[in-house]
């Protein structure tokens, strides 16, 4: 009976959202993107193929068949999406999880490199914040550097670093999770310096009325207020995070990894595992900033959100 | 008359220091184009266990006065003394509670935790904070809303957690900056009468800002008329209310004389002659 009724009661959740019409949009912007893409294909991919018709003296042929070529292309300018998911799955599933063909080790790879860059980069952003929050004169030497420092290509900064750091015998996984750093500990910095400021002078006067000192002041209040801020800038650290891991295996030709993946398929002109390569990076991040966006629901559902 | 007023008014915790003392003090900003003289040879002895009203329209230096008893703000040239020492002592001492404007509740703690920030501050331990708050939420009626947040809270509720708050800690001396500022006149006078009841049980000194003359003569032993421009006192009226009263005193003749004198007093410090 009790089931029965949750169950009618989320299945009747299900419907009023549909009905409300947020499941609605999702589906048609994901319908628009994938009809996009396969205009994209045909178009992109049909020179291709009637070169190889005029090559093969082939010269009848119908607008269908044309279609139906381009999507079944073995090296094709632009893969069609069912070729990308088709390979997405033979490449997750078709093969044992521990070989270095299955594409989920190599977003491992990535994603280990990339999260210990994110917890990096925003243990650095806060102390950086911290700083610059307390010691005014800090937010004229430093801000500047900060910005100064995202100026710099990452594809062009990459590969010293990989040297760099490989001379002095760091391989492998720290180089790539200093990238990560590097990149994402910017919005933490901005993010937080903006939280930390964040308190109203009356809520700042209150806790001097306590006679509070900077550390009192910084974990009761400054601290707690500026999470609200801090999320939004993880979320764009985490993506970050990840893009610097996958720039990082690109220099050294690393051996496992996305970037592995996608350096790899350039050289043979493999597009379908570049293409199933991108998408499971988009994933990735997608699947992170989720997990970061869960967190906060959660923390914010804790300390008293409206949610 | 007047002379039994003024033992009243000294009588609880009379005898010791003044809890203000304040004498010739002035403080004056200084902005682009001219100095701003926010007070001006302000004089005020405020004995224990009164409660004075700072009156006055906007601009009067009354919230700086208060400001500056509080060492949030510091004067220029006169001195000042809280319980017979300087103000930044005081406030390092914890001397006083202050309750201003706005609730300045925050929003990630529950009332609770709202009302024990100060006693985490100072170190209490975990049981005594949780009586503490239990007490003081008994004390403005607010029992059974421990764990509920500021939001959940109407405005009137909010400002009630805040003067919770402010009396956590036990001080004797309560500095309140139009506490009751945004709220509606019904809630308002059932808040004054709270607060009268309150410091009539507590004996604690207060001193409360606001701009509504009936409020300043129903809740005050004293009130100080201020006038803007610069920023003085131009009047200080002892009020021969008993210390026990219900709104009910509104309607006597002797609270519209001093409700008369207050609108007087404000009327000669010529604060409208150049809106």
């Amino acid at each position: 009976m009790m089931t029965a009724s949750t169950l009618l009661a989320s299945s009747g959740g299900l419907i009023r959202r549909a009905a409300r019409g947020t499941a609605l949009p999702v589906a048609a912007i994901l319908l628009l993107a994938l009809a996009i893409w396969y205009v994209g294909t045909v178009f992109l991919n049909a020179s291709v193929v009637t070169d190889q018709y005029q090559r093969d003296g082939k010269t009848v042929w119908t607008t269908g068949e044309l279609i139906a070529d381009t999507m079944s292309m073995e090296r094709p300018v632009l893969p069609a999406p069912h070729q990308v998911a088709a390979e997405l799955q033979k490449s997750i599933f078709g093969v044992k999880l521990t070989s270095k063909r299955n594409l989920l080790y190599h977003a491992w790879v990535t994603f280990s490199a990339a999260f210990i860059g994110f917890a990096f980069g925003n243990l650095l952003g806060i102390a950086l914040a911290i700083a610059i929050v307390h010691v005014k004169s800090l937010e004229r030497a430093l801000l500047p550097w900060v910005i100064a420092s995202q100026t710099v290509p990452t594809l062009a900064i990459a590969p010293m670093i990989i040297v760099v750091l490989g001379s002095i015998g760091f391989v492998g996984l720290l180089p790539k999770a200093l990238i990560s750093t590097y990149l994402c500990f910017f919005p933490v910095t901005i993010g937080m310096v903006k939280g930390l400021s964040s308190p109203e002078p009356i809520q700042l006067d209150l806790m001097r009325t306590y006679s509070a000192n900077e550390m009192q002041m910084l974990r009761y209040l400054r601290l707690p207020a500026s999470l609200s801020f801090l999320f939004p800038s993880m979320k764009v650290a985490m993506a970050l995070a990840i893009v610097g891991a996958i720039v990082g295996e690109l220099p050294t030709g690393a051996q496992a990894g996305l970037g592995a993946r996608i350096l790899a398929g350039s050289y043979y002109g493999q597009t379908v595992q570049i293409w199933s390569a991108l998408v499971a990076a988009s994933i990735l991040s997608g699947a992170s900033v989720g997990l970061i966006g869960i967190g906060e629901g959660w923390l914010s559902r804790h300390f008293g959100g409206q949610a | 008359m007047t002379t039994e007023r003024q033992e009243d008014a000294v009588s609880p915790k009379s005898g010791g220091i003044p809890a203000v003392e304040v004498r010739d003090l002035s403080l004056v900003f200084q902005t682009a184009d001219a100095p701003v003289h926010a007070l001006s040879h302000v004089d005020l002895t405020i004995a224990k266990g009164e409660f004075v009203s700072f009156i006055g329209p906007s601009g009067c230096g009354k919230t700086t006065l208060l400001r500056v008893i509080a060492d949030l703000q510091q004067a220029t040239s006169g001195t000042i003394q809280v319980n017979g020492t300087s103000p930044r002592a005081a406030r390092l001492d914890r001397a006083y509670g202050y309750v201003f404007q706005a609730p300045a509740l925050f929003p990630w703690r529950t009332v609770e935790r709202n009302i024990t920030l100060p006693l985490e501050i100072m170190g209490l331990n975990k049981t005594e904070q949780k009586a503490r708050a239990k007490r003081v939420l008994d004390l403005v009626n607010l029992s059974g809303f421990a764990r509920k947040f500021p939001w959940q809270l109407s405005g009137g509720m909010q400002q009630r957690v805040s003067i919770a708050r402010a009396l956590s800690f036990d001080p004797d001396l309560l500095l309140m900056d139009e506490p009751f500022g945004a709220l509606d006149e019904i809630i308002r006078d059932h808040l004054n009468e709270q607060l009268l009841d309150l410091w009539r049980r507590t004996e604690k000194t207060l001193v409360f800002v606001t701009h509504s003359i009936p409020e300043a003569v129903f809740l005050s032993t004293r009130i100080v008329v201020m006038s803007p421009r610069p920023g003085r006192i131009i009047d200080i009226i002892e009020s021969p209310l008993p210390r026990e009263r219900t709104l009910d005193i509104r309607e006597t003749a002797e609270f519209a004389q001093i409700a008369h004198r207050v609108r007087e007093g404000l009327k000669a410090g010529h604060s409208y002659d150049d809106r």
